[in-house]
């Protein structure tokens, strides 16, 4: 195997034991981002400023890793895969690139996403789809589909990326890897670009749940700079890699397996189910009663946060400036809207719009203080479950991945499609997607791991406990470039 | 005309003067080369995130206190969304429905009395940058030093009756919080700005009149200035049938009237809602308790108090309490000296003079309460006449020598002594037999001007009163 | 039933200027969605507390000491239109 086909914890091993150096782990990265990303599309750009391999540095965590491109990084360009921020180099890090850079970690690129994460397939980006590896017709999910596909084609050692609603553990199902959304808190959004702020988290979609504990010990941890950081000590994540589950309490939710849901993932999570029953776990059905209202909910309140959000994107600092050819109502409002209209895509344009409604007069009360309502419905949902219940298993998502093109036209059916990941970030607990199977067009199928707020080390017990009983997570993808 | 009322309301904001910036660790300054004063998170790079400065939030309810104000146990901050090239988020974190503070009062003075004027509610926001207009260029440039620094902005009840008592609320509400030391109160500054609310009705009615935003007014003089004008303008179109348009009118200084503002923008919706950002702040009673302790001695209890205790005039004890610090000064010397007006004399006449020349406070002023006190006994006792008093005031203060020292060093002791002031009247008369003469004719008056060539004579070392005296006998014994 | 009068307002206050096709799809896709948001109306929320935050935090503070700001150039280096320290913009009329 080559060095870009291994996970980070063996080229740990590997760096330990001298048997390779963080120059050759990174030229081997790079080499495979040249030979396949023209087919796969994954990165936006690799990273200006090249590291400097310096023999002398006491490094613990030398691997190169890749970032979703709305994760602030001084110094390099950034643009969430939009045309209005086109040549912003922001002038911080964010607080994670500053984590890993401390242990050594060395930034290869920046990874394609929908526009501003608005989106499940990363269709949304201005700078064009990424493609599924595992089928270079089909979306890789989104809107963290850039490292998810880096990640599955072995293009990145890790990545990370950011959930608002499913855009990691989608993508991560879809593309065949492991996902995690961190507790929201656990993670600084310090220097992530915000889509809807009380949603988001920054989490690991690594080739194994090892890697994924690894690299949430890496990131984790309380911020000053963020008042939603959670003042919580981060444990070692590593530690909870138990290959037991004996006794573990588990929900299913009845509500979770519904029409229009693919037989395939079904079987498939049917089965991870039944493999964990015969390691001990003790599963039960359970009822989150007001799961068919979090896609509406979810709509109201990401939307309405992000058209707050996106308000700074107006050409005055920073990102492209246009002006029309005639003016219309003033210099100043004419720079705003022609620069808006013309950097903005047109699902970013339509969250932006549904958001100003929600909030706008007459509406706010019916539309967003209702919807904060549902939230708490929904929260107390889990919170009476997890009372019980030491977890909840579900699919990640209702079908495989889809191929380009197929939902670009509806954008309520591609909404829908959120509907197991997106319950998760309304009661901000943690939750994990890792690969349970393939689809008979050897399509990867996601299966889904929730547990209550900080519980971060329940859902690697289990997701490790599986995963070392199922082939999985050493299935590697073959691209012919 | 029928006869109208007039109902003014003010809103004003206060810049509080704290380090640092309400949400960042920028430093809080006025007055800086553009654009050196920011930082990600006021200039709202994306990705950036505020934290609220905790000595903002203690000011902002130790001013409420002072203000009578009920404090909500539980806050939170909202988003207040628009679009304008100095506010980078396009929206401005502040607070909508639970503000730090609600329902407090002031008294203004009114009619020889004092009136309650209710204070709706204080809260706590950022401020925006500065738009700097350039004609030449053709543009506008923007600096965003200015935000990102703390707001307070206090709200009146529309309880005010006329400019008058728009000013008066103003004059009293600056000195309020100058006692708190919370912010500069400086409207030149710009750390303290005023916006008006302004309707008439019929006398009588208790409906409110339409009423018009006044905006741009830069000192209370303007604040008045602009009432009045606003008031005339009302009532010049009502009583001609016509109606007031509800609109936003800029104050022009220089032509001394109001301008509509006539903008397209669209009645604002701001479209608040919960700053997610942002967790939501709880006080505690004991946090509130201690907050209130450090409340010092507020104006009018002051005012009351010298009235009391140190039985001062209405006008001296006025004056003494708009400076905080000279008060404090005040009460020092009234430990030492029971002649408490002579020293309130002294302190709004000769040493207020000195900190105005010298541009200084009184405490950075080289003399002690004790040492002023001393000063006006030798003026009693005889030692120093009160004119070479105040020399003796202006040495010190440059120098820092003691009393005594300045008085040995230049032998400034008053002349007391009858043998030597005889000796002086004589050579007075001698040299002014004119008006000698004049005196003898019966112009009793021109006695004043002998004694002042007596005091030219000595340098002013000698004692008026007894040179008087002494003169005055003469002419009444020949 | 969202009018395009309504998605014209709502461009206005979110400051995006719309083409006429544009106006066309976003009122359909827009209506669409608010259908099915309106889903949401058959909850009765009346004795429901609203959800801002989800995490029990409160009262995060910062001190008050001073920390180095960007210097004038590190500031306005991210606009290509910055003139003599300043973020310029076409002329703003008050």
């Amino acid at each position: 195997m080559n060095l870009n086909q291994l996970t980070a914890h063996e080229l740990i091993d590997h760096l330990k034991s001298k048997k390779t150096t963080p120059s050759d782990i990174y030229t081997a990265v790079v080499k495979e981002i040249e030979r396949l990303d023209p087919k796969v599309k994954a990165y936006l750009r690799l990273t200006k400023n090249k590291p400097a391999f310096d023999s002398n540095s006491r490094l613990d965590f030398p691997v190169p890793i890749s970032i979703k491109d709305n994760i602030c990084i001084k110094g390099e360009e950034i643009t969430c895969a939009s045309h209005i921020l086109e040549g912003f180099h922001p002038s911080y890090n964010a607080a994670v690139i500053e984590k890993i850079q401390k242990c050594g970690g060395i930034l290869v690129g920046q990874t394609n996403m929908d526009e501003f994460a608005f989106g499940s397939s990363t269709e949304n980006s201005h700078f064009g789809p990424t493609r599924n590896p595992w089928n270079l017709e089909c979306v890789p999910g989104g809107s963290s589909g850039g490292s998810a596909a880096a990640v599955a084609a072995h293009e990145a050692i890790w990545a990370l990326g950011s959930d608002t609603g499913g855009s990691i553990r989608q993508p991560a199902s879809f593309c065949g890897i492991v996902g995690l959304k961190p507790t929201y808190g656990r993670v600084s959004r310090y220097g992530l670009i915000a889509f809807a702020s009380s949603l988001d988290q920054i989490g690991p979609l690594t080739k194994d749940v090892t890697d994924n504990s690894l690299l949430l010990n890496i990131i984790a941890g309380h911020d000053e700079r963020d008042s939603t950081s959670a003042d919580v000590s981060v444990p070692d994540y590593t530690k909870s890699l138990i290959n037991d589950v004996k006794g573990l309490k588990i929900g299913i939710p009845k509500e979770y397996f519904i029409e229009g849901m693919d037989p395939q993932v079904k079987n498939a999570v049917g089965e991870a189910i039944e493999v964990l029953e015969k390691k001990g776990a003790i599963f039960k059905e359970v009822s989150l009663p007001h799961t068919e209202y979090a896609v509406a909910t979810y709509y109201i309140l990401a939307t309405a946060e992000a058209s707050s959000n996106l308000a700074r994107f107006d050409g005055v600092r920073y990102g492209i400036r246009c002006q029309p050819k005639n003016s219309r109502k003033g210099s100043i409002v004419d720079l705003y809207e022609e620069t808006r209209s013309v950097g903005f895509g047109k699902e970013a344009k339509r969250r932006i719009m549904l958001g100003t409604y929600a909030l706008s007069s007459g509406y706010y009360e019916a539309y967003y203080v209702r919807a904060q309502k549902v939230r708490t419905l929904i929260k107390n949902d889990f919170d009476s479950v997890f009372k019980e219940f030491d977890a909840i298993v579900t699919p990640t998502s209702p079908t495989t991945a889809f191929r380009i093109g197929e939902k670009a036209e509806d954008p309520l059916a591609m909404y829908l499609s959120d509907i197991y990941t997106i319950s998760a970030n309304l009661a901000g607990i943690p939750a994990i997607s890792l690969p349970c199977g393939f689809s008979k067009n050897g399509l990867p199928i996601g299966l889904q791991i929730l547990a209550k707020p900080f519980a971060e080390e329940m859902l690697f017990r289990i997701a490790y406990s599986y995963e070392q009983s199922t082939p999985w997570h050493t299935k590697r993808v073959s691209i012919n470039a | 005309m029928p006869e109208f009322e007039t109902v003014i309301g003010l809103e004003v904001h206060l810049q509080l003067s704290t380090e640092t910036k309400i949400f960042c660790g920028c430093a809080n300054l006025f007055g800086r080369e553009p654009n050196t004063l920011t930082c990600p998170v006021c200039l709202g790079l994306p990705g950036s995130l505020p934290v609220l400065n905790k000595k903002a939030l203690m000011y902002a309810i130790k001013a409420a206190l002072a203000l009578n104000c009920q404090i909500n146990s539980y806050i939170k901050f909202d988003r207040k969304n628009y679009y304008y090239p100095d506010l980078p988020k396009g929206y401005q974190i502040s607070q909508h429905d639970l503000p730090v503070a609600h329902d407090g009062w002031v008294m203004i003075p009114a009619s020889g009395s004092f009136k309650k004027i209710n204070i709706k509610r204080a809260h706590l926001e950022e401020d925006a940058g500065k738009l700097i207009h350039d004609t030449f260029l053709n543009c506008s440039l923007v600096d965003y030093n200015r935000t990102g620094t703390p707001l307070m902005e206090i709200v009146s009840e529309p309880d005010l009756r006329s400019p008058q008592e728009a000013y008066d609320y103003l004059t009293t509400l600056k000195l309020i919080l100058q006692y708190l030391d919370v912010s500069d109160c400086d409207m030149e500054k710009g750390s303290l700005r005023c916006d008006a609310n302004i309707s008439i009705r019929e006398k009588g009615d208790l409906r409110l009149g339409t009423k018009t935003e006044l905006k741009n007014m830069n000192s209370f003089r303007a604040v008045k200035a602009a009432l009045e004008f606003e008031e005339i303008r009302h009532q010049k179109l009502l009583s001609s049938g016509q109606k007031i348009i509800q609109e936003t009118r800029l104050w022009n200084d220089e032509k001394a009237m109001t301008i509509s503002m006539r903008s397209k923008e669209d009645a604002h919706d701001y479209r608040y809602f919960p700053e997610p950002d942002l967790v939501p702040f709880t006080i505690d009673e004991a946090a509130l308790q201690e907050i209130k302790r450090s409340v010092p001695e507020l104006p009018r209890e002051k005012f009351e108090r010298f009235l009391k205790e140190y039985k001062l005039a209405e006008y001296d004890a006025q004056i003494l309490i708009q400076n905080q610090e000279l008060a404090g000064f005040f009460e020092q010397c009234a430990a030492f000296s029971v002649e408490t007006k002579k020293v309130c004399n002294w302190l709004i006449g000769p040493i207020q003079q000195e900190l105005n020349s010298r541009g200084a406070k009184i405490n950075s002023l080289q003399i002690q309460p004790q040492e002023l006190c001393d000063l006006i006994k030798k003026i009693e006792d005889g030692v120093l006449s009160n004119l070479v008093a105040k020399d003796v005031l202006k040495i010190k203060l440059d120098t820092g020598k003691t009393i005594d020292a300045i008085i040995r060093e230049r032998g400034l002791t008053q002349i007391c002594d009858d043998g030597t002031l005889e000796n002086l009247i004589e050579e007075i008369l001698n040299e002014n037999t004119q008006v000698v003469e004049q005196i003898k004719q019966g112009k009793e008056s021109a006695m004043g001007f002998l004694v002042g060539q007596a005091m030219k004579k000595t340098q002013g070392k000698a004692n008026p009163k007894k040179i008087k005296e002494l003169i005055t006998r003469r002419f009444h014994n020949a | 039933m969202l009018s395009k009068e309504e998605v014209r307002y709502i461009a206005g206050l979110s400051r995006i200027h719309l083409q006429e096709n544009e106006v066309e799809y976003l009122t359909r896709n827009l209506a669409g969605i608010l259908d099915y948001i309106d889903h949401l109306k058959k909850l009765d929320v009346s004795q429901v507390p609203p959800t801002s935050h989800v995490l029990p935090i409160k009262n995060v503070y910062r001190r008050d000491k001073v920390k180095p700001s960007f210097s004038v150039q590190d500031a306005v280096k991210i606009s290509p239109h910055a003139y003599k320290g300043f973020f310029k913009v076409p002329q703003v009329i008050e």
